[in-house]
């Protein structure tokens, strides 16, 4: 039954038997072992060009499919650079499973060639992380990892590999069983609970629903839109959530929040039940939590316990998984409905009206101009060219939000982008990972000219692996979100936030073999961004735009959601001193 | 506010600190900390003694059970429960004070564990209030140096820890997740 293999032919073994087709990687010299084993072995090694882009690329993957991804580096260094990526993918709760390198066990602690602490630096930066001592322990370890990645909350899990651990021959049984007897996922949802859910929300006048990513990690958005529908309640779907129901369903009032639609935070405001599922209650969404929902009960729905009473209080905690707990509630509000349904038809009438008369009066709306490109006409334009089907990778900043606030998505796992983290230079390496595991999908990458140039050498791994990626630069020649900040809150006065010398697209293109193009012209917006789709292979467009768009509306630092403001406000005066 | 937190975790490198990374990423300082194996050597004991703004409290509870080494974590602040403390000290004992000092550690319920020319070493155990009183007291006696263990805590009421049952290793194991498997070109 039992084989001799080294260390790193049992990993890869393991690796096999999670299901794990690729791993996005960066070698070194103690993963010198591994690499040797990976020769010529059935799963693909992807080659980034920095460790950072393979953890994004690792949660591009898992975003786009639900399956845990799988990044790679080497001790120290690598590791070091993987860090980023791996806190972004446990504030997004993205699925990844880590491989670092780690020097000789008899080197550890001695300060040796290339040794970091990565078991320290990475604990508070991973749901869990492990130190594997021997090569007899690494398939537990490794079984055990993807199951702590990709159950209850999601999250990333690194695993520290010595150098000996991987060279060394061990006699390998396949482990059948893991046991974790700490590690508690509650999935199920309290029925009574449910019951009292249920009838809460029959008895609301003004109910709301606030879905987050929960929804789209539980595999919730079918779950989702018969919630809403039978409760006949508008529904907000958080950044993460994006897809969760199909934009174009006419219960749904867009994203709520710092940068939400008018509806959204005004439905939030009014709201006398809000039924928060697979979400956390972010500042980004809350605004100033005293003022946030005031007149409202909560329902909260989430799978971790720590989540629920952590910024806002819950007249009735469910702790779950969305799917099955709204499976649950479901059945029960149907069994309700006969004696409930019409009880409030009024008032719930009444709320529809006010709901639509908020969304009459700030409409979500493009910018369009025909002297000069505005940003949000970019996001305008891919989105006609998606119609609501394609991947899009975002990066961080403005062009991030007008994406959130333009884009149609008729399904979840399309919109890919960094949340909670809000990291930089996550948009292009997410879509490497996205395209490799969604390789019948149309992938854009919309990215700012800031967090783009955080990227740019994973251009290379898009050439070399033809990934098909259509890449949009929306260059407004600024750290847009930040110089936004500034003009509004800081009198004008931009520091640090120009961004000279972008390279030309044209040229950029040709040093990485793949087509550039600039485009200047509101006119030729539309044709350059139908020849990128054209073309089979990867395009770069760098599309010049107005440069002083600011994203609207917007609920300044600290304010309540209702105080958004929609455009520049009046200048600050200078404090006399 | 302090409040005393029994936790029973797995005895494995870096669950201490797993626990302790809890409360010092939210600024928390710890106030005392014992850990020890408890009958079964898998597993440790740890009681905890931190200040908590008492609306964290909760939050911070929920945390510590979320970490994968926890196998629970209660608050044992205001539930019926046993605290004690053990302090050792040394104390400089001139001739003429010798008596008294040995009367007032009776009193104490103290044991003298050791004795020599220029004074004792004296072992007590009782709640941290005690010994707080204790420490105070011997000072009157002269130059002291006190070591003390940290709150050590059991729940009198019996809360069986809710444990996990194995699940079955490899892509199996994720049944109950809608796989969407990708395909690669
Ligand atoms: C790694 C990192 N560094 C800094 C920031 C702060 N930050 C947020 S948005 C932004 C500007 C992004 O500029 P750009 O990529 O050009 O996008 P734009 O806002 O102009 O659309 C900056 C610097 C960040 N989010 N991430
Ligand atoms: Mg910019």
């Amino acid at each position: 039954m039992s084989k001799l293999m080294t260390g790193s032919e049992i990993l890869l073994e393991c690796l096999v038997r999670e299901g794990v087709d690729c791993i996005f990687g960066y070698p070194g010299g103690v993963l010198l072992p591994l690499y040797d084993a990976m020769y010529e072995h059935p799963i693909r090694h992807v080659l980034v060009r920095h460790e950072e882009n393979a953890a994004f690329a690792a949660s591009g993957y898992a975003m786009a499919t639900g399956r845990t991804g799988v990044c790679c580096a080497t001790s120290g260094p690598g590791a070091t650079n993987l860090t980023t990526g791996l806190v972004n993918a446990m504030m997004d709760s993205v699925p990844i499973v880590a491989l670092t390198g780690q020097v000789h066990t008899k080197l550890i602690g001695s300060d040796a060639f290339q040794e970091a602490d990565t078991f320290g630096i990475t604990r508070a930066a991973t749901k869990h992380n492990f130190l594997v001592k021997s090569t007899a322990e690494l398939p537990r370890v490794i079984h055990e990892a993807f199951y702590l990645a990709s159950t209850g909350r999601p999250g990333p899990v690194l695993v520290d590999l010595p150098k000996d651990v991987l060279q060394e021959g061990c006699h390998y049984t396949p482990v059948t069983e893991i046991h974790l007897p700490g590690y508690k996922v509650y999935s199920e949802g309290h029925t009574g609970q449910i019951r009292r859910a249920a009838q809460m929300i029959w008895e609301a006048e003004r109910p709301m629903v606030y879905a987050g990513g929960g929804i789209v990690t539980s595999g919730a958005s079918e779950e989702l839109r018969r919630f809403v529908e039978l409760i006949e309640a508008p529904a907000v779907t958080t950044l993460m959530a994006l897809g969760a129901l199909p934009s174009g369903h006419p219960n749904f009032i867009s994203m709520p929040g710092m940068h939400g639609s008018y509806a959204a935070n005004m439905g939030m405001t009014h709201t006398d039940l809000l039924i928060a599922v697979g979400t956390r209650f972010d500042d980004r969404v809350t605004g100033r939590l005293s003022a946030f929902a005031p007149h409202a009960k909560v329902i909260h729905i989430d799978i971790d316990p720590a989540e629920i009473g952590k910024n806002r209080a819950a007249d009735l905690p469910i702790v779950g998984d969305a799917r099955r707990v709204l499976k649950k509630l479901i059945k029960v509000l149907e069994e309700l409905a006969p004696y409930h349904r019409e009880r409030n038809a009024p008032a719930r009438a009444a709320w529809w009206d006010e709901i639509r008369r908020w969304q009459a009066e700030h409409p979500l709306e493009p910018a369009v101009s025909d002297t000069e490109i505005k940003p949000q006409h970019v996001i305008a334009e891919v989105d006609r060219l998606s119609n609501g089907e394609a991947i899009v990778c975002a990066d961080v900043g403005q062009h991030q939000m007008w994406c959130a606030q333009f884009m149609r998505f008729s399904h979840p796992r399309l919109w890919i982008n960094s949340g909670g983290l809000g990291s930089m230079g996550f948009g292009l390496p997410a879509a490497v990972g996205a395209q490799f595991a969604r390789p019948d999908k149309l992938v854009f990458a919309v990215v700012g000219d800031g967090g783009f140039q955080m990227s740019i050498p994973e251009l290379s791994t898009i050439t070399s692996n033809g990934l098909p990626i259509k890449i949009v630069v929306v260059n407004n020649g600024y750290l847009g979100m930040v110089r936004q900040w500034q003009t509004l809150f800081y009198n004008n006065r931009l520091c640090a936030v120009t961004l000279d010398n972008f390279p030309r697209a044209e040229h950029l293109g040709a040093a990485y073999g793949l087509p550039g193009r600039t485009v200047e012209s509101p006119g030729d917006l539309r044709p350059a961004l139908e020849e990128a789709v054209k073309e089979p292979g990867p395009y770069l467009l760098d599309v010049k735009v107005s440069p002083y768009e600011n994203v609207y509306p917007m609920v300044p630092a600290g304010g309540a959601i209702s105080e958004m403001i929609f455009e520049e406000p009046k200048p600050v005066e200078e404090p006399v001193e | 506010m302090l409040q005393t937190i029994s936790l029973l975790l797995e005895n494995k490198p870096g669950a201490l600190l797993r626990v302790t990374g809890v409360l010092s990423s939210r600024g928390y300082n710890i106030e005392s900390l014992t850990v020890a194996r408890t009958v079964d050597p898998e597993l440790s004991r740890m009681t905890i003694v931190v200040d908590i703004d008492p609306q964290l409290r909760r939050q911070v509870i929920k945390q510590i059970n979320k970490l994968v080494n926890v196998l629970q974590a209660i608050d044992v602040t205001d539930t019926p429960s046993v605290t004690r403390e053990m302090l050792l000290m040394r104390v400089r004992a001139p001739r003429a004070a010798r008596a008294a000092i040995l009367k007032e550690a009776e009193i104490f319920g103290a044991r003298v564990v050791d004795s020599s020319v220029d004074g004792f070493a004296i072992e007590v155990t009782g709640e941290t209030e005690k010994l707080d009183e204790f420490i105070n007291v011997m000072r009157g006696y002269g130059e002291i140096e006190v070591t003390r263990s940290g709150v050590v805590a059991v729940s009198l009421e019996s809360r069986k820890p809710r444990l996990s049952p194995p699940v079955p290793a490899g892509d199996e194991a994720k049944n109950n997740h809608r796989v969407n498997k990708g395909v690669l070109n």
